[in-house]
């Protein structure tokens, strides 16, 4: 039904997807697999009509299809449901259903006729008592599923593509997710169904499709038969090999985290570790599966039950005290979360330790300018201008200046999340060397990563992560890429 | 989607980096001249003053005219440094003019008059100050949109300065309380001694934006309040304080009202919030925070102020004259995103 072949997407830098082919047959669910920027997302926008493809073909029922914006892919017959569901909280059920395309007469909306095609919707998912009038805001999260696939249908799709819907529901809604995913297929719709979790895609899925590093590497394997081995394999085949620094030869010092029984509803649970100093520790697991949600507990920006002490004492909760304390965090969104992009480098670099260059508030320039030079210098942070803003410097470098930071002062733990994300290959063999001798001089580092190559090369301990729970925990030296996501995906622990 | 860079581009980028760097050291030495980015106000300043002196030669290069524009500037100055602390810290402050009135107001009452020129002084700033820490309480603490907090702030404020004077202009005694009138009255080398007050407000602003802890973390609050609280920063706090240092600016500013019109009166700074954001915008402060000057903020109460003062020497119409200002807005802003824009990367 839907053919793409050689399907090329260029965004500044890089080239997110570099020759793709899918086949999807009418009523079948076709599985897409691949880690983390292998391409599903960039491949799921092409056929919603985000994004344009530079090269490649679309043929959709015989004929060539070029959605060239999300009412062309509607028009179509293209449905996407996305991971972050996209309805609009403060309007009704039925207004989202029928968003954009109301039942009205003369610009004037026909609420009445809106809310009985809402029901009948709803009803054909197996769900009336959703109800047509409700607060989209107030409905919990399945029900928000379902009002978005009610959407999908509400647009007569042939095609639906579901991205990770199963990961913002519970065990038995996944069954009646499966359940209307069974009913669409027999009336001949054809669903894309994106999920990390392999036990789900053996259960639904009838042909996998898998992507790697913007290609596809195997297509229309079947879903039931092929071994979780080839399928891991095809997935994690390299190209580019990491280079990381030899592991510390000493061993680790003194306890410095310890957490206990950390636990928040709905991300992580029971979670308990220690980090000792001049030890890297590293969590591996899915998006989703507490890992970075855990280094916020840590580091009190989230609200978690549990205990977590440092150097043997509690630590209060709140950012505030955490920094007090001699923590330091390098979040997951370096942008967003950590740089004043317009300010210049030292200003960066001095932000979580201003009171230690001010007298009575007044601010130290000179002092303050020569702690960032020399920290500048020594993560060899270039251009060594610290005085520029941090925008103007490459990826690698502005996470450099993230990590000076918190070498500010001395810090005794560094939470790291994601530190190479966005980072080009060669930065990043710099930033292992530099988070290995950070270790080295007796910080103790907790590391996040989606790349489990990375975890696992950088680590000296591993702690593998599952929907919240630690499945596993052991020396890094021993673990191998395969084995940590076979317990990632099929949820069996070593 | 994360954007892992091929070394090639790199490569490219590192060039780019020093063509940067270049542009960056001139800048930094023309800093020492004078803010360069604030070259565009300057010369709207000197177009005005050149219109000025073609218009009315007679009437204003004259010292009184421009005494009387510095007076004029110096009450929504202070105000105006205050605005634009909120502004940069990502905020909005709509109850400074509210808040100075119902200051004069409560300084002028018979009960602080009693206690002579210095507690009324003082009440004014506390009053002010008060007001302030009341808005930054409810919009760090009690999560108000800082639009919310302080329209309802200017309604109240407003209302209370009305029940306090009974909707009278009330005067400030003389000779008892005559001291602060001399505040206007009183010059040294020709000018008012407000218009020092003013000044030192000003240069206190720009060192606190400057140069101490709590201006660089205004910054950062304004810029990235996210990075800011993973920095260790109290945002919320630091909201907080920031309000209550513009209801600091509305107390002085009471004083100055005082001083210059002798009377405290509910009716007193109708509108200034206005003026006040006006000036900040103009001055090249991004309303969402993050970046400002008080320099700027300053130049672009100057042009405001010359504006009103040139329509009035020219006898022309007060619509008019607003109807200029609302034009000037929009043209600042729209050369200042120009601007923004070249220096995006």
């Amino acid at each position: 039904m839907l053919v793409m072949r050689g399907i090329v997407k260029q965004f500044p830098g890089v080239r997110a997807l570099d020759g793709v082919d899918l086949d999807v047959r009418a009523g079948e669910v076709h599985c897409l697999l691949g880690q983390n920027g292998a391409g599903k997302s960039t491949l799921i926008k092409v056929l919603a009509g985000v994004h344009q493809p530079d090269e490649g073909t679309i043929t959709f029922n015989g004929a060539e299809a070029r959605p060239g914006s999300p009412i062309d892919a509607i028009r179509l017959g293209f449905a996407t449901i996305y991971q972050e569901l996209d309805l609009v909280d403060g309007l009704s059920v039925a207004e989202n259903i029928f968003l954009g395309h109301e039942h009205a007469r003369l610009g004037f909306v026909d609420r009445a006729a809106g809310r009985r095609a809402a029901r009948e919707v709803l009803e054909r998912l197996g769900h009336p008592e959703i109800r047509p009038n409700a607060e989209v805001g107030r409905l919990p999260p399945a029900a928000k599923q379902v009002v978005s696939m009610a959407r999908a249908l509400s647009h007569d799709a042939r095609l639906i593509i579901m991205d990770e819907p199963s990961a913002a529901l519970a065990h038995d809604e996944v069954a009646n997710l499966f359940r209307i995913i069974r009913e669409l297929t027999a009336q001949g719709v054809a669903v894309v169904y994106i999920s990390h979790r392999l036990e789900e895609i053996r259960e639904i899925g009838d042909r996998v499709t898998v992507l790697k590093d913007g290609r596809t590497v195997a297509v229309g394997l079947p879903a039931r038969d092929t071994p979780t081995s080839r399928v891991v394999s095809l997935m994690t085949g390299r190209d580019v090999e990491y280079v990381f620094p030899p592991r510390s030869s000493r061993p680790p010092g003194e306890e410095v985290l310890r957490v206990e029984g950390l636990s928040a509803p709905g991300a992580f649970s029971g979670v308990s570790f220690s980090v000792r100093a001049g030890e890297i520790v590293g969590l591996a697991g899915l998006v989703g599966s507490g890992r970075s949600e855990i280094l916020e507990a840590v580091y009190g920006a989230r609200r978690a039950a549990g205990r977590v002490l440092l150097g043997g004492r509690p630590v209060r909760r709140g950012v505030t005290h955490a920094v007090r304390s001699g923590m330091g965090l390098a979040p997951e969104e370096r942008k967003a979360q950590a740089l004043l992009l317009d300010q210049s480098v030292t200003a960066n670099i001095t932000l979580g330790s201003l009171p230690g260059f001010a007298r009575f508030g007044w601010i130290d320039r000179g002092r303050e300018r020569a702690e960032a030079a020399r920290l500048a210098d020594l993560l060899d942070i270039r251009p060594p201008d610290t005085e520029r803003p941090v925008r103007t410097l490459s990826g690698g470098n502005q996470q450099k200046a993230v990590l000076a930071r918190w070498l500010v002062g001395g810090r005794r733990l560094l939470l790291l999340d994601e530190p190479t994300r966005g980072v080009d290959v060669g930065a990043r063999a710099e930033l292992y060397a530099v988070i290995r001798d950070l270790a080295d001089r007796g910080i103790a580092v907790l590391l996040v990563s989606s790349e489990v190559p990375e975890v696992l090369g950088l680590s000296d301990r591993v702690l593998v992560l599952r929907e919240g729970t630690v499945i596993h925990e052991g020396d890094a030296a021993v673990l191998d890429e395969h084995r940590v996501l076979d317990m990632i995906m099929e949820g069996r622990a070593a | 989607m994360s954007e892992p860079t091929p070394p090639v581009r790199q490569a490219a980028g590192a060039r780019g980096a020093q063509a940067d760097a270049a542009r960056t050291n001139l800048l930094s030495g023309l800093r020492g001249v004078g803010e360069l980015r604030h070259l565009g106000l300057f010369v709207a300043l000197a177009l005005l003053v050149a219109v000025g002196l073609v218009t009315r030669p007679d009437a204003f290069a004259t010292a009184s005219n421009l005494v009387s524009v510095l007076s004029l500037a110096a009450t929504i100055g202070v105000i105006t440094v205050g605005a634009t602390f909120v502004i940069i810290g990502g905020g909005i402050d709509l109850s400074v003019g509210a808040v100075m009135a119902l200051a004069s107001v409560w300084a002028t009452t018979l009960a602080t008059q009693s206690y002579g020129p210095v507690v009324m002084a003082v009440c004014a700033v506390l009053v002010g100050t008060g007001a302030g820490l009341v808005n930054g309480l409810l919009i760090a603490y009690g999560r108000l949109v800082p639009f919310i907090a302080t329209l309802a702030m200017l309604v109240a404020a407003r209302g209370l300065a009305q029940r306090m004077s009974d909707r009278k202009t009330q005067l400030v005694q003389q000779p008892d309380n005559g001291a602060i009138v001399s505040l206007s009255t009183t010059r040294v080398l020709g000018i008012p001694l407000l218009v020092y007050v003013f000044a030192l407000v000003v240069v206190l602003g720009w060192v606190v934006l400057n140069r101490t802890t709590f201006g660089r973390r205004t910054y950062a609050v304004g810029g990235n309040p996210e990075a800011a609280r993973l920095a260790g920063i109290d945002v919320r706090r630091h909201t907080m304080l920031l309000y209550a240092l513009s209801g600091l600016c509305c107390g002085i500013a009471a004083i100055l009202i005082m001083a210059r019109t002798t009377t405290g009166s509910s009716t007193h700074g109708d509108l200034y919030e206005l003026d006040a954001i006006a000036a900040v915008i103009i001055g090249g402060t991004l309303l969402t925070g993050g970046r400002g000057t008080i320099m700027g903020s300053i130049l672009g109460l100057l042009i405001f102020t010359l504006i009103t003062n040139l329509f009035i020497l020219n006898g022309l119409n007060t619509s008019d004259q607003l109807i200029a200002k609302g034009l000037i807005i929009v043209v600042a802003v729209l050369l200042q995103r120009r601007n923004l824009k070249e220096r995006a990367p």
